[in-house]
């Protein structure tokens, strides 16, 4: 392999740059900006007023339910991606439509999935 | 080995520092000047070295400067150091997902690796994390209300970004972006936008609210909720939030120019290298500026979704839309082939 294409070099020293600079942003600040900290100062900015409600409240369920949908439908595409890149060249081999009808049977079982949720009110936000 | 390293530093000194980090500061400028345009005022016009304005633009060395020597403050929080770090894990994913776009023929890409899109979306998964973090950090209701929001509507469009982009390995028959943009040629008529329209109406719709900006803003909506996830944050930490927001603007238009516009392919051109390259990559960065501005026109256009209504529109239609897409490709790719 030409080392020149050795692709995973430059994106390990972007992805150090990105946290080097970060890192460096932020540790200029604390050098050059001020430090005047006061017990009012710390409290949470709730437009003036003293803190209302404790922000370690419970939440609506449906926030957890949201990450469980994209969990199951987000890997479901995941497995999608390699049929998708092979999809044209099983066309020309000739097996296209079986190739095509197992899409077709895995798309309906995530519409089925999908239609579940739907129909139990899952994705009602009011 | 050093010529290697030496290579990659010049191309990501280049692109990612050079031209994306300047669009993005620019952007920061272009973002008021549109707003003000769009609202009939004249926008900033303040900052000014002897009295040369430049039209606002040295509001950008202003506002870093200012970032730069305001306080860098930490409320009084349980979790110091989520609150800390969460601006660092926003703004990496936004500058590392360049990585794989590519910007001009060639190697002109920082790294050719295989995998390509799915670097980007698994990037964008990360950046769901220093939102959230941010909001549930701050020991503040406002935060957590906006980075929970933030949480569930870039997760649930993340289903219809991946979905939507299917369709264009169907046609391309590859997730690297160069092979991607090779095999569209200088032909317009095979650019992702006309083979697969609505894929990038619903890529389109699925980046913007992957960015939370547009019609999507609930997460910092400020009439609720003052700034969102990002209330506490003050001086440079909050700067790295709008920063890394911008710099998420050029790296979705740069995506959707990758996928959908061409890349870097100039209409008709079918030859590379010397002054061609140039004007490939002169075109790169023009059709990336142009989704750019669209994205700001758009925010500027359109009123705030309701959060109910942006659940309804990832989950209820653009998903089962997206899915008819890839069946729809499926059919008419079986058909011409078949």
């Amino acid at each position: 392999m030409n080392p020149i294409y050795d692709p995973y070099l430059p994106l390990g020293i972007l992805l150090l740059l990105a946290i080097g600079l970060g890192l460096a942003i932020i540790f200029l600040n604390g050098i050059l900006g001020p430090k005047r900290m006061s017990k009012e100062k710390s409290t949470p900015f709730e437009c003036g007023n003293d803190p209302g409600t404790n922000p370690r409240q419970r939440f609506d369920v449906k926030f957890y339910l949201t990450a469980l949908f994209f969990i199951i439908f987000d890997v479901e595409v995941v497995f999608l991606f390699p049929w998708a890149v092979l999809y044209r060249e099983q066309l020309l081999a000739g097996n296209g439509w079986f190739f095509f009808a197992e899409m077709v049977f895995f798309l309906g079982i995530l519409t089925v999935g999908l239609a579940y949720v739907w129909k139990r009110g899952a994705l009602d936000w009011e | 080995m050093t010529t290697l390293i030496l290579y990659a530093l010049l191309k990501i000194a280049g692109f990612v520092l050079g031209y994306v980090m300047l669009t993005a500061t620019l952007l920061t400028w272009i973002e008021r000047k549109q707003s003000a345009l769009a609202q009939d005022r004249i926008g900033p016009a303040r900052a000014s070295i002897m009295g040369l304005r430049l039209g606002g633009l040295l509001h950008i060395p202003a506002d870093a400067i200012k970032s730069f020597t305001k306080e860098d403050f930490i409320p009084d929080t349980p979790n110091p150091w989520l609150f800390k770090f969460a601006p660092v894990i926003a703004f990496i994913p936004a500058f590392v997902m360049f990585a794989v776009i590519p910007f001009g023929p060639g190697d002109l890409i920082i790294s050719s690796a295989s995998f390509g899109v799915l670097f980007i979306l698994a990037v964008t998964g990360i950046s769901v994390y220093g939102a959230t973090l941010a909001g549930w950090a701050s020991n503040s209701s406002l935060s957590l209300l906006g980075g929970l929001r933030a949480a569930a509507q870039m997760i649930s469009y993340e289903v219809t970004m991946g979905l939507s982009l299917v369709g264009i390995f169907m046609v391309y028959e590859d997730v690297n972006l160069q092979n991607v943009v090779i095999r569209q040629g200088s032909n317009v008529l095979n650019w992702g936008i006309v083979t697969q329209p609505l894929a990038f109406f619903l890529f389109l719709a699925a980046v913007i609210a992957e960015t939370k900006r547009g019609p999507f803003d609930v997460a910092e909506g400020e009439s609720e909720l003052v700034a969102g996830y990002f209330t506490e944050y003050s001086a440079m930490r909050f700067a790295m939030f709008m920063l890394g927001e911008f710099i998420a603007i050029v790296g979705v238009s740069a995506v959707l120019v990758t996928f959908f516009l061409g890349g870097w392919q100039v209409p008709g051109l079918e030859e590379t290298g010397g002054w061609y390259t140039v004007l490939q990559v002169s075109a790169f960065a023009l059709k990336t500026w142009f989704l750019c501005w669209l994205q700001l026109m758009i925010r500027w256009t359109l009123p705030r979704f309701r959060y109910d209504q942006i659940m309804h529109l990832g989950w209820r239609i653009l998903l089962p839309l997206s899915l008819l897409n890839v069946l729809v490709t499926g059919i008419v790719l079986a058909i011409i082939h078949g």
